[in-house]
């Protein structure tokens, strides 16, 4: 059988980096073809020379036995190459029925092609359980949804092959699911998917084939029931990964941190973190397991001292804040202890357009270790930097390059560096390897466990279940901004699921 | 009472116009992300250019011509220099602004030697006055004739041309293709991008439009309200239009009300000068002419709501570098 599509020695360079190195692929058609490696091996540039984003220096694309120019996205869409981005193409103030026809109107006025997009809308809706109001606002969409959208957009068009660059990043794992299901649906009618990750598991779960890119390269192509993760994972970083945190039993000593009835209101009003109390031992981690948006995020700001709260206590170390005043606040929770790797470190744990030494000491600059009155002592900043990017190997080690220009990994690392290193009794991590390479998540994952060894109270908070369970000695679940109960961490995934998602599991027996 | 009335209305109408062609011109830029404070020195160069022509060939038309071209040149120079350049789009619109400033000073004193000024127009080319059917005969008809000789009758034709802009740009943003990418291009161009339409045609088209627009403004001031280009004589019309346009919140509407919200003051303004408020007194006339600044800030600092400009808005598009 003709290949859905095939590539042939394309080649792209931006600047220095060589970020594709003549990639051969082929795909065939009817399949679900999946693309790891780590972020940087190249998978998002070819996959955006594929639909016309990018021109390749060189090389063959061809489409269905026929090679073809791709140029600009309407090339891409004319050959029936549809794409789902990681960020989506979406306009938030548009109804979903304004976003699908757009670039697709069929004709200089709107009436008729709205009609028979409608009508369209609801023969895909039927034909790939792909349901959504066509007259919902996109803005207003959870992000599952959001996505359908742009599946919809690209069937729309009347594409054959599908692109999905890293779909599940945004999804809940009940979501992600979902997703794959339909992806199933697309292939069984015969759709060419390609599905960009690098989260092995879903490579496991839903794809026939895999292709493996590691440092612009390709590196092997494999049927996806020969191989496995641990295999897939060596050739996506170069050497054996260990997948599997490995860690001794914890020893907890005294309490390091109590927290009693906080509840915290945000700026609609709406109790966000409701009454929720506990106590993390020194020598521990407690997980937060919960889906995104349940409460933990303003939890863990509260307790770094960002937010206030409306009612309740937090105890560190034995002495008592009061966090319902404006007098807690992030440097007072820093002076007592408090360390924290917000969770997403390009809104509040770096400034990105700052030198990688300005970030080392970013919330310490005050210490007078790193100078005196108004000026700052660069050279002894410089030098906890370069310290820290040895101890940490953070690449490239040169503290003085923009921070935007390292990699997610090797950002994050920064920021685990600078909160780790100053000491603190309570660390509070937020999605510590959130859109961070296999390889790092390794060594940031044995960080974390080092410092509870060493005796630190760790409190983490993740919406990646597999991480909860792998590090936490101990899980707290939220919903709907409570704790809901707590498990240790072999409990079964579902049962963690079910609670996640609110069900009580007494109530439902 | 009903007179005046009708008197102040009617000069709201006409003092609005120049207003509400600036808006909807800036609607156009803005909405496709192209923010434009240089609608004044457009508006400016377009009134030099209008009267300028307008004296020259005699015709109000060809006058209206000259200005357009000027302004549309002026748009296209933003456009080249935030589009396809993505330089800053505020720094670009004062530069048109101080151009034109400058320029039209310049040239009228080195062309027509009258302190900067063009030579007055005779009135076959100017645009004057339409009377409808009827208008004389219904005169003196109670309210009525008030409403329709005073108020709906006697404008010209570039009046009644920016009222029908309304409409026909509200329909052009939501009943056609071009109003619905303009719409996306403004709030998130990499999606329009994604979808195979060229960002960078669809922005140039906007500002094509915005020029065009601001060209009847500038026309309308030198060669329908007035009679000639006088230095300077937009006087900030097109920074009032910019406000109109916040206040209106981006949508073609809610931008004629607020270009008459703006006209009624101006025409207040007007009629009240010189004259004695009962209990007050004598208002001083700068009083009533700093009232839309004052009404500007009043509303913006909180009395319209938070006016969420669109998404796109002042930021060049870069493709994103993986």
């Amino acid at each position: 059988m003709v290949p859905a599509i095939e590539l042939r020695k394309i080649d792209k360079s931006f600047g220095p980096v060589h970020a594709n190195k003549a990639i051969d692929l082929t795909v065939a058609k009817g399949s679900i073809h999946g693309i790891v490696g780590e972020n940087g091996a190249g998978k998002s540039t070819l996959m955006s020379i594929l639909y016309g984003f990018y021109r390749a220096d060189g090389g063959d694309i061809v489409v269905d036995g026929k090679k073809v120019e791709i140029e600009d996205s309407k090339a891409a869409i004319s050959h029936g190459i549809g794409m789902v981005h990681q960020h989506f193409m979406l306009v938030d103030n548009f109804t979903v029925l304004e976003n699908v026809i757009l670039g697709a109107e069929g004709g200089s006025l709107l009436g008729e092609g709205v009609a028979r997009a409608r009508a369209e809308l609801k023969r895909l809706e039927q034909e790939y359980e792909l349901k959504v109001d066509p007259d919902a606002v996109v803005g207003e969409l959870p992000v599952g949804l959001q996505q359908r959208v742009e599946i919809l957009k690209a069937l729309f068009r009347g594409a054959d092959i599908l692109i999905l660059d890293e779909p599940t990043g945004v999804l809940t794992p009940a979501e992600a699911d979902h997703l794959f299901r339909i992806l199933r649906v697309l292939r069984d009618e015969g759709k060419t998917v390609l599905l960009i990750t690098h989260k092995l598991r879903e490579i496991m779960a839903v794809t026939d084939t895999v292709s493996v890119m590691r440092q612009g390269a390709m590196v092997a192509t494999c049927k996806t029931s020969e191989t496995s993760m641990p295999e897939l994972a060596e050739l996506m970083v170069g050497r054996r990964v260990l997948l599997r945190v490995d860690k001794k039993p914890a020893t907890p000593g005294r309490t390091a941190l109590s927290v009693r009835g906080l509840t915290v209101r945000d700026s609609r009003g709406l109790d966000v973190v409701k009454n929720v109390g506990f106590d993390l031992r020194e020598g521990e981690i407690v997980g937060i397991a919960g889906v995104s948006g349940n409460g933990q995020s303003q939890l863990m700001e509260t307790l770094a001292g960002i937010r206030r709260a409306v009612s309740g206590t937090i105890e560190i170390d034995g002495y008592k804040v009061d966090p319902t005043t404006g007098a807690v606040d992030p440097a007072e929770m820093r002076r007592l202890g408090m360390g924290h790797v917000p969770e997403d470190r390009h809104r509040m744990g770096l400034v990105t357009k700052f030198y990688e030494y300005e970030n080392a000491i970013l919330g310490y600059h005050r210490d007078p270790a790193y100078g005196k009155g108004a000026m700052l002592d660069l050279a002894a900043i410089r030098e906890t930097a370069n310290g820290e990017i040895e101890k940490y190997d953070i690449r490239p080690p040169n503290c003085q390059l923009r921070t935007a220009s390292f990699s997610g990994g090797n950002q994050q690392k920064i920021v685990l560096a600078r909160e780790i290193e100053r000491d603190p009794k309570v660390l509070l991590v937020g999605q510590p390897t959130r859109g961070v390479d296999i390889g790092a998540i390794e060594f940031i994952h044995r960080r974390i466990v080092e410092m509870r060894d060493a005796g630190k109270a760790i409190l983490l908070v993740s919406v990646e279940l597999d991480e909860i369970r792998g590090l936490a000695d101990r899980v707290l679940v939220m919903f709907d901004g409570a704790l809901v109960g707590e498990r240790p961490p072999e409990t079964d995934e579902g049962e963690l699921g079910l609670m996640m998602a609110g069900v009580n599991r007494e109530a439902a027996e | 009472m009903f007179e005046m009335m009708i008197l102040i209305l009617d000069s709201t109408v006409r003092l609005s116009t120049p207003l509400l062609l600036a808006c909807l011109a800036g609607l156009y830029s803005e909405r496709s992300g192209i923010f434009d404070i240089g609608l004044e020195g457009k508006m400016l160069g377009a009134a030099f250019a209008a009267g300028a022509g307008a004296a020259v060939t005699g015709s109000a038309w060809l006058g209206l011509a000259c200005g357009i071209v000027v302004s549309v040149a002026l748009a296209l120079l933003h456009g080249f220099a935030s589009i396809t350049n993505r330089g800053n789009q505020i720094v670009s619109g004062v530069a048109i602004n101080f151009l034109a400033m400058g320029l039209t000073a310049l040239l009228g004193q080195d062309w027509f030697r009258q302190g900067g000024q063009t030579p007055p127009l005779p009135v076959e080319a100017r645009f004057t006055s339409l009377d409808w059917p009827f208008a004389e005969a219904l005169r003196d008809v109670p309210v009525i004739g008030g409403l329709y000789s005073e108020l709906l009758s006697g404008h010209n034709l570039l009046v009644y041309v920016a009222f029908l802009m309304v409409p026909f740009t509200w329909w052009a943003l939501y009943r056609t293709r071009f109003g619905l990418r303009l719409r996306a291009v403004g709030e998130n161009p990499a999606a329009v991008d994604t979808a195979g339409i060229s960002v960078t045609w669809l922005r140039y088209r906007a500002v094509i439009c915005t020029g065009i627009l601001c060209g009847v403004a500038g026309a309308y001031l030198s060669t329908a309200q007035s009679a000639s280009f006088i230095k300077d004589m937009t006087a900030g019309r097109g920074f009032i239009a910019l406000a109109a346009l916040i206040f209106a919140k981006w949508r073609p509407v809610p931008a004629m009300f607020a270009c008459l919200l703006f006209g009624f003051l101006d025409a207040v303004a007007i009629r009240l000068q010189g004259q004695e408020l009962p209990g007050i007194g004598e208002v001083p006339v700068q009083f009533f002419q700093a009232l839309p600044y004052i009404l500007t800030v009043v509303l913006l600092a909180g009395f319209i709501g938070r006016a969420i400009p669109p998404k796109a808005g002042g930021t060049a598009y870069v493709k994103e570098r993986t």
